[in-house]
């Protein structure tokens, strides 16, 4: 087993003369929550179209070994399926029909949809939509999870309740994460290791830990403290030493 | 501005409009505004229906329409279909052949008139090649505009599940077009049960069109507005039955939103 699923070294990307990574190296072990933040336009959700495959760096190496499943901003659910329909669709790969069922209800009971599974995703609420894409993508047997700004579209107390539901769904589905994030908050809340990059071309010019247990309380002294340095870092709030 | 739920009885209000429609037209009939042999009475026209049908004509010339109409527009959407769902993938293609699809669908079907029946003869054939001719390039255009506007996201989607191949277009290309295309058969099919009309009143011996040709050949304006309105009133029922696609549970995602 690879305890290192996720490796870039290296890696740059340019698109004709915008050049968005030069010489980037990164390493994200097995099981970790990795979080990116960073100005926007700096190449946060090129960094996980390198590790979904949809982009090949310009020059470099990127490795990604496992199976991958991204969570988009919002409307990817496939509209014409209902939200059990939609969730199926990550269990796609198992055989048995008993096995599937029995995974889609505990996947229903998981997001506590189980009264809309047959409702279509017009039909429901945006977090609930949101809900129903975690609950595809964490479906079946996956290794790497990357979330693109999953909860921007949703509103504060949703996204609120959307980070705690994804803490716990990754307790009992434990999985690498890679999240893009613009919110400062989302990120020290969730993550074990964040990123931050710079602007184009992007580097990262800041790492941080966060050491305590998920799911972590938004107003812990540690959560507020890491908050307060990725400001710093923006340049947005006034840096002051760190104990 | 949002309406105001209707009350049960508003489902009668066509009918009101029916009636009123009606009694102008036989004050119009009783005041001879037009001479009688040229402005039929509602009532004229309901005996001569009752004849045409108990004749069998009527009922004759309403299977020969359906036949061509029904057949000109599965052709059209069996080949329209695939053939807008490839130019909805390939650019080039599409690039290539889209001002000649424009092209023809500008073209009226009627201009092809002269040609079909050099070519086809009197009878079903010159018929369903002119309604064909009709819907094959609106479908197309259609299906690839449909297909041209399917969110990106939804095959990066389907990328991650691994759908591929067959699989790719049954479950996401296919479900994600369905709306637009079944709103343009709708349109399409008006105009199939248009040109039917047309095509029959030229190159037919049979089918609803030349049965109102007939009649104004035979001066029997009873016949022709009894022909009218048995067009008019399928046309009608056509549309019902392709909106009833509409209300499919995985089809309806695409009028809601």
């Amino acid at each position: 087993m690879n305890d290192k699923p996720l490796r870039i070294e290296d890696g740059s990307v340019s698109f004709g003369s915008v050049e968005v990574f030069r010489d980037l190296s990164l390493e994200i072990s097995r099981g970790e929550f990795v979080a990116v933040v960073g100005p926007s336009g700096c190449g946060k959700t090129t960094l996980l179209n390198l590790f979904s495959g949809f982009l090949t760096p310009s020059s470099g190496l990127v490795v990604c070994s496992g199976r991958v499943r991204t969570v988009y901003q919002h409307d990817s659910l496939f509209p014409w399926q209902t939200a059990a329909q939609n969730i199926a669709m990550g269990l796609r790969d198992l055989s048995s029909e008993a096995e599937r069922d029995r995974q889609l209800k505990e996947m229903l009971r998981l997001i506590k949809l189980e009264e809309f599974a047959a409702h279509y995703p017009h039909q429901l609420s945006g977090g609930m939509r949101q809900r129903v894409e975690l609950a595809r993508a964490l479906a079946g047997a996956t290794d790497i999870l990357l979330l693109d700004e999953p909860f921007s579209s949703l509103d504060y107390l949703t996204r609120l309740r959307l980070r705690r539901e994804l803490a716990r769904m990754l307790e009992e589905l434990p999985r690498t994460v890679v999240l893009v994030t613009h919110d400062i908050e989302e990120a020290a809340q969730l993550a074990d290791r964040i990123l931050v990059l710079s602007d184009r071309p992007a580097r990262i010019c800041r790492e941080l830990r966060v050491a305590i247990p998920r799911p972590r309380e938004l107003t812990h002294p540690q959560v507020v403290e890491t908050v307060h340095a990725i400001l710093a870092e923006f340049g947005l709030e006034q840096d002051k030493a760190v104990v | 501005m949002t309406e105001k739920p209707l009350p049960s009885r508003a489902g009668l209000l066509p009918l009101l409009v029916l009636f009123v429609a009606i009694a102008i037209w036989s004050a119009l009939a009783l005041l001879q505004v037009f001479p009688q042999s040229v402005f039929p009475s509602p009532l004229a026209v309901a005996k001569g229906l009752g004849e045409e049908i108990r004749t069998g004509r009527l009922p004759g010339d309403l299977v020969a329409s359906l036949f061509r109409v029904t057949t000109g527009f599965m052709l059209a959407v069996f080949l329209g279909v695939p053939v807008g769902l490839w130019l909805g993938h390939h650019v080039r293609s599409r690039l290539a052949l889209l001002p000649a699809i424009n092209f023809f669908r500008s073209l009226s079907p009627l201009a092809w008139i002269p040609f079909a029946i050099l070519w086809f003869g009197i009878g079903d054939l010159p018929a369903i090649f002119l309604i064909f001719m009709a819907c094959f390039f609106p479908v197309v255009l259609a299906t690839l505009a449909a297909v041209a506007s399917i969110p990106s996201v939804y095959f990066r989607v389907a990328r991650d599940y691994r759908f591929s191949g067959l699989e790719l277009l049954t479950k996401v290309t296919l479900p994600a077009i369905a709306p637009q295309v079944i709103t343009s058969l709708r349109v399409t099919a008006g105009l199939a049960w248009l040109v039917v009309v047309a095509a029959e009143m030229i190159a037919g011996r049979d089918g609803l069109g030349f049965a109102i040709w007939d009649a104004r050949n035979g001066l029997r304006m009873d016949l022709l507005v009894a022909g009218m309105i048995v067009i008019g009133v399928i046309g009608m029922v056509i549309d019902r039955v392709l909106m009833r696609l509409t209300k499919i549970r995985s089809i309806r995602w695409g009028y809601e939103r």
